[in-house]
């Protein structure tokens, strides 16, 4: 991929931190730190050409299913969703409001009325990974092309129910269906809600689980930085014969400065005056500069007084 | 007709079903023996799957499946799908996945495995769902009928089998109705609902009760849910008097939610028989027996509950 396509990529994931700030201090509550730290592997997937879908048609049924098994995390998923198109944008601030489909947690809608980009409910860690399993047996037994992508959490992978996925994904299609448009990526930020992972209950040796379960295994050192976000992609769609799992090490909180590997910052939002010191950080506008940025970029400067006057709330 | 359990009857048209239905799918947890199901795993590999003790992930698989537009049909005992509650909850119930869960080895019925194995709490679970259908057919003719309403019905159902021979209790011609129960006899003095594996007990005991010139109207509630609270409280309001069976806890199954609706909208003396403690290993029979739920058992309860 071109450098220029993955300044692209890091200006949406820039934009949609931006954007997950302002809708999670909309909603008063939620979860910054995961959504922070998914936000690049997700921009990726949605932007750098991996996830197929139809921007005019949510329901094309060849397109490729993403399943958000961190559910907590959906602010950041909204947000890439409203970028698509999916959703409008105007609708995001609704996020977690009285009777907008825009729940605290993935809900897929009821029937007549499903919420584009979200296939099922998720939320209660640990039961997504199902979920796309039969999802990509669904594909193969259609001999669909879909590709099936999941997204879990570090701390989530301490939940049984994984780990009898994780041991059914390579044999459950017995030799007839071979899952490998199984696709699973673990958002490995460190942090769950009590504390750290490593002293609450460490998942050590991650890697080794998943190998030892019949996946192949990418490690992707840093699941910030674009060209390695990309690479680890570019690698897994070429894996034949078995689900690929693909580690990210990332950072909670990834690019502002207070909440950055801070456990606080699991399911908390950001108060008006923190959100706007989070937005400038984003950006990577220094306090001095900043009054100056905002008069040159009414759209940001827009954004500012919008979070200010919730402070009055 | 002779007596067959009811996870027989399923297998039997399941297999019949996907004959011409190719998007049934199933998905068995080890126990494709038992759920009856084996033999559609041998004739239709290419739709059978088996995830093994893995009953969480039974579940989530069902509703990825169902969710790209399969009729997964997802099968093990009750009490462990069940006990997968808060999997059912979200990943398929609140995903609105269309999957028919089904769960066979219903209450003390089973006999000597004993509690382990008993589906005990599993209707009271499943009632707490808002989208969820619940039938427990009662013979071989409606078992074959609601299976063959389940595969069209749009939504998730739950069906709750016997490993024993049931014998029949559907008068000849039944058509099965989807929310309806069906007046298997008339009476006058009092209502017994029921549902499952006791049926042809209360009929037995409604004849012993009619010798003692008592007309007991037996109902079979094969759907709890949606539940006919139209012909409950029609055939209530006739007599007066109500007893519920099942081969369940008699806290929040059969007897719960009709306890509910009569206490809501027409209060009416109401005895709930079914299972208060855990159950325990017995032959089928011994069990019904020791538990009440036997001709004698349902009659006695009966007369009591009328003071006779």
């Amino acid at each position: 991929m071109p450098g220029a396509d993955l300044k692209r990529l890091a200006e949406i994931a820039r934009d949609c931190r931006v954007e997950i700030i302002r809708i999670l201090t909309h909603a008063g509550s939620g979860h910054p730190g995961g959504s922070l730290s998914a936000i690049d592997l997700l921009t990726a997937l949605y932007f750098g050409g991996f996830l197929r879908y139809d921007p005019k048609d949510p329901w094309w049924p060849e397109r490729d299913r993403f399943i958000l098994s961190k559910g907590h995390c959906v602010p950041a998923l909204y947000v890439v969703l409203a970028r698509i198109g999916y959703l409008s944008e105007a609708e995001l601030p609704s996020l977690r409001k009285l009777g907008s489909r825009l729940q605290g947690h993935p809900y897929p809608g009821p029937p007549g009325e499903r919420v584009p980009g979200i296939e099922a409910a998720t939320g209660s860690l640990g039961q997504g990974l199902s979920i796309a399993i039969g999802m990509a047996l669904a594909a193969r037994m259609e001999r669909r092309a879909s590709r099936i992508f999941g997204m879990l959490g570090d701390g989530e992978c301490q939940a049984g129910q994984v780990w009898e996925a994780a041991m059914a994904a390579p044999k459950v299609g017995g030799t007839r269906y071979c899952l490998d448009n199984l696709y699973v990526v673990v958002d490995r930020n460190g942090i769950q809600n009590d504390d750290f992972v490593d002293r609450t209950l460490s998942l050590d040796p991650l890697a080794a689980k998943w190998e030892s379960f019949g996946w192949h295994v990418i490690e992707i050192a840093d699941g910030h930085e674009m060209g390695a976000i990309v690479k680890g992609f570019r690698a897994a769609l070429e894996v034949t014969g078995r689900p690929v799992v693909l580690i990210a090490r990332t950072v909670k909180g990834k690019a502002v400065s207070f909440m950055e590997n801070n456990p606080k910052w699991h399911g908390v939002a950001p108060k008006p005056r923190e959100a706007v010191q989070a937005i400038r950080e984003i950006l990577g506008v220094g306090e001095a500069e900043w009054p100056a940025y905002l008069g040159r970029t009414p759209k940001v400067a827009a954004i500012v007084r919008e979070l200010e006057a919730l402070e009055t709330r | 007709m002779p007596a067959k359990a009811t996870r027989v009857a399923f297998g039997e048209a399941l297999l019949e079903l996907a004959a011409t239905n190719t998007r049934i799918v199933v998905v068995n947890a080890d126990l494709a023996k038992s759920t009856m199901t084996q033999k559609f795993a041998e004739t239709y590999p290419d739709r059978a799957f088996n995830v093994g003790v893995a009953e969480a992930n039974l579940i989530g698989m069902g509703a990825g499946l169902a969710l790209s537009g399969w009729i997964p049909f997802i099968c093990t005992f009750a009490c462990f799908v069940i006990g997968r509650f808060e999997t059912i909850r979200l990943s398929l119930a609140y995903s609105h996945a269309n999957v028919k869960i089904v769960g066979t080895h219903a209450g003390l019925g089973i006999g000597e495995d004993g509690y382990s194995q008993m589906g005990m709490e599993d209707l009271t679970l499943a009632r707490a769902l808002p989208n969820l259908a619940i039938i427990q057919p009662a013979d071989e003719v409606e078992t074959k009928q609601a299976v063959a309403y389940a595969v069209d019905h749009d939504g998730p159902v739950y069906f709750r089998l016997t490993r024993q021979a049931v014998e029949p209790v559907s008068p000849s011609g039944y058509i099965f109705q989807f929310g309806k129960g069906a007046v298997l006899r008339r009476g006058s003095d009092v209502t017994i609902l029921a549902t499952g594996g006791p049926l042809s007990n209360c009929l037995k005991a409604a004849e012993l009760l009619a010798a003692d010139g008592l007309q007991a109207e037996v109902i079979n509630i094969a759907t709890l849910k949606p539940l006919d609270e139209e012909l409950i409280l029609r055939s209530v309001g006739k007599t007066g008097h109500v007893v519920t069976v099942e081969d369940h806890t008699i806290r929040g199954g059969l007897g719960g939610a009709v306890a509910e609706l009569l206490s809501e909208l027409l209060p009416t003396p109401l005895k709930r028989l079914g299972v208060e403690g855990f159950g325990e290993s017995g032959d089928p029979k011994g069990l019904y027996a020791r538990y009440g739920l036997d001709p004698d058992g349902i009659a006695q309860t009966v007369r009591k509950s009328l003071n006779r």
